[in-house]
């Protein structure tokens, strides 16, 4: 079951998505994210999801596979959909029993709140799916490099992430063995309150976080024996170049913010067809 | 020149209180002289806490002598200014597969090595599919290392150390955490590079059928070297053997016992064919 979690994973296939320049990729993401939050009308997520859906389809990533990745979200998704529901006040009401009111805004809010979590997921799950973590991180290095001169180390930090990310799937497999082998041990962690279960948890982390130890101080070793000294030095198996597709797809995302920007500037609210 | 030269090398590691303070040391290598000879397979064998891993961590110079002196292709490990190129010299793969895999493809963990070393991107390029392709892992090149099997993971970490070209490979018990498939590929593999590219290989294992083709097999106890010689010397001394612990392939164990019951069978059998031939010449 904690086997499914695919968020910061990479999904190996070959595709233009692919193929882009990890920064674009970035970068973009990053516009994306924010579109989402510039504007607040039906037509403007029509074309977000025109744009993500384009994006997906060209990533060859399977649309299931992205949905497993928004299986973690889904209780702060229900959560902020109720609650969005229960305490938007304003417009018509339209359910009225005993203490629960929903009214038009509410509904509105929680709708396109949970439309704005779900594309936030997997606007980055695209990003981290199509790019491998050491490319993130040269693309996050490069971008980054100019706060160097401010003395943040960027390379080192670079580094922690994608092996953070390498070692993500194989800490979830450990965690995955470990509760099996409690629970062979009799350990229950499904009845209880909350207290109860989160010592239950207690038998699970302790030996996590040795092995999450041992790990580390195994892989430092690794990387010191293949001459790791940092990042000064160093060259790139896969340097970053701009190329003609890269620009391309610069351009593509810009026509989409500004699309969006005047969608919502200018496209009245109430485009809320019902 | 020697490929690796130790004299009276000692290590002690610091023993520490529940604090962290120093409370004595535990003497790990205790006066070794080794020799290695370039282009050479050397073997070394030893009981659990003997002192093996302590040993092979400093042909790499991740561990510096506290006491005398280990040169790797006539470099002193404990000087600063060699620290690198000691460690290009001598690659090292270790135990755990998962723990020495960097990279999340696989062709980025095997250019992991020598992007540290500046090696310019084409050469970089073409080091990675020469070092993959000596292992047997090309096809593998985009696949992400989690979905290997665990001879295939080593095999990966082989290739990442054959990249940054040294002259001389560690192998820390790389075949202890996997089937005898997986254990059959990771030493073909290693008697493939021994082949193709000459390297000295030092191969520190628990199997005895691992050793049986080393040039020099170096037996070690309590931080101590204690036997030295040809597979054939060293598994024609069985009862010595049992003194440390250790065992010796089970052919050899058989002659041995069949010669103790009298047939007239030569010392160190080492192979099946051995002692078939042996067994038919007796008739
Ligand atoms: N990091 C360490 N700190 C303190 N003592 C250590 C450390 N590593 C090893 N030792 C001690 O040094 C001695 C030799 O250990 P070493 O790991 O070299 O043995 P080994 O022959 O590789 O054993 P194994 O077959 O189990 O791998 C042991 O007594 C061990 O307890
Ligand atoms: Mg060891």
């Amino acid at each position: 079951m904690i086997r499914d979690i695919t968020i910061g994973q990479y999904y190996p296939a070959e595709s233009p998505i692919h193929r882009l320049d990890p920064r674009v990729k970035i970068v973009c993401t990053l516009l994306f994210l924010i579109s989402l939050f510039i504007q607040n009308s039906l037509l403007g997520y029509v074309i977000a999801t025109l744009f993500l859906g384009c994006v997906i389809h060209f990533s060859k990533v399977p649309v299931k596979y992205i949905a497993k990745g928004l299986k973690p979200i889904v209780i702060l998704l229900l959560f902020t959909v109720v609650m969005n529901l229960l305490l938007t006040r304003g417009g018509e009401t339209l359910v009225h029993f005993g203490i629960i009111t929903i009214t038009e805004n509410g509904l509105r809010t929680s709708v396109f709140m949970a439309i704005r979590l779900i594309y936030l997921v997997a606007g980055s799950s695209i990003m981290t799916f199509t790019t491998t973590p050491n490319g993130l991180t040269d693309g996050l290095e490069k971008l980054l490099h100019p706060l160097n001169r401010l003395n943040v180390p960027v390379h080192e930090v670079a580094m922690i992430m994608s092996i953070a990310l390498r070692f993500i799937p194989i800490l979830l497999e450990e965690t995955d063995k470990i509760m099996k082998a409690q629970m062979a041990r009799g350990a229950d962690f499904e009845s209880g309150n909350i207290i109860q279960r989160a010592k239950a948890m207690i038998p699970i982390l302790v030996p996590l976080f040795i092995s999450a130890f041992r790990r580390a101080n195994d892989l430092a070793m690794a990387m010191e024996a293949r001459c790791y000294h940092g990042g000064e030095g160093r060259t790139k198996m896969k340097p970053l170049r701009y190329k003609g597709r890269d620009k391309m797809a610069y351009i593509f995302t810009l026509i989409y913010i500004v699309v969006i920007f005047m969608v919502g500037r200018f496209v009245p609210f109430k485009l809320w067809v019902f | 020149m020697e490929m690796i030269h130790s004299e009276k090398l000692v290590y002690e590691y610091d023993k520490r209180d529940e604090e962290g303070n120093v409370i004595g040391t535990n003497r790990a290598i205790d006066g070794v002289d080794i020799d290695v000879a370039p282009g050479s397979f050397v073997a070394v064998l030893g009981h659990n806490g003997s002192g093996k891993s302590t040993l092979a961590k400093h042909m790499n110079a991740i561990l510096v002598p506290t006491g005398g002196t280990i040169w790797v292709d006539g470099k002193d490990t404990k000087d600063p200014a060699e620290l690198w190129n000691v460690r290009q010299t001598a690659g090292m793969v270790f135990q755990n597969p998962d723990n020495q895999i960097i990279g999340t493809v696989v062709e980025e963990d095997v250019g992991f090595g020598p992007e540290n070393l500046g090696v310019p991107t084409d050469e970089i390029w073409k080091r990675v599919e020469d070092s993959l392709r000596s292992v047997g892992m090309l096809e593998y090149r985009k696949a992400s290392p989690n979905k290997l099997s665990g001879g295939q993971k080593q095999r990966v970490a082989i290739a990442g150390v054959i990249a940054m070209e040294p002259k001389c490979i560690v192998l820390d018990e790389p075949t202890a955490m996997l089937d005898p498939n997986g254990r059959r590929e990771v030493i073909q593999a290693v008697e493939k590079l021994r082949e193709e590219k000459n390297v000295t290989v030092i191969l520190i294992t628990h199997y005895m059928e691992e050793v049986i083709d080393a040039d020099q097999v170096f037996v070690m106890d309590d931080g101590h070297i204690v036997m030295h010689g040809t597979p054939r010397e060293i598994f024609s001394r069985v009862d010595e053997l049992k003194v440390y612990r250790m065992d010796v392939p089970q052919v050899t164990m058989l002659a041995e016992e069949l010669r103790k019951r009298g047939l007239d069978l030569p010392r160190g059998i080492l192979r099946r064919e051995e002692l078939v031939e042996a067994l038919c010449r007796l008739r």
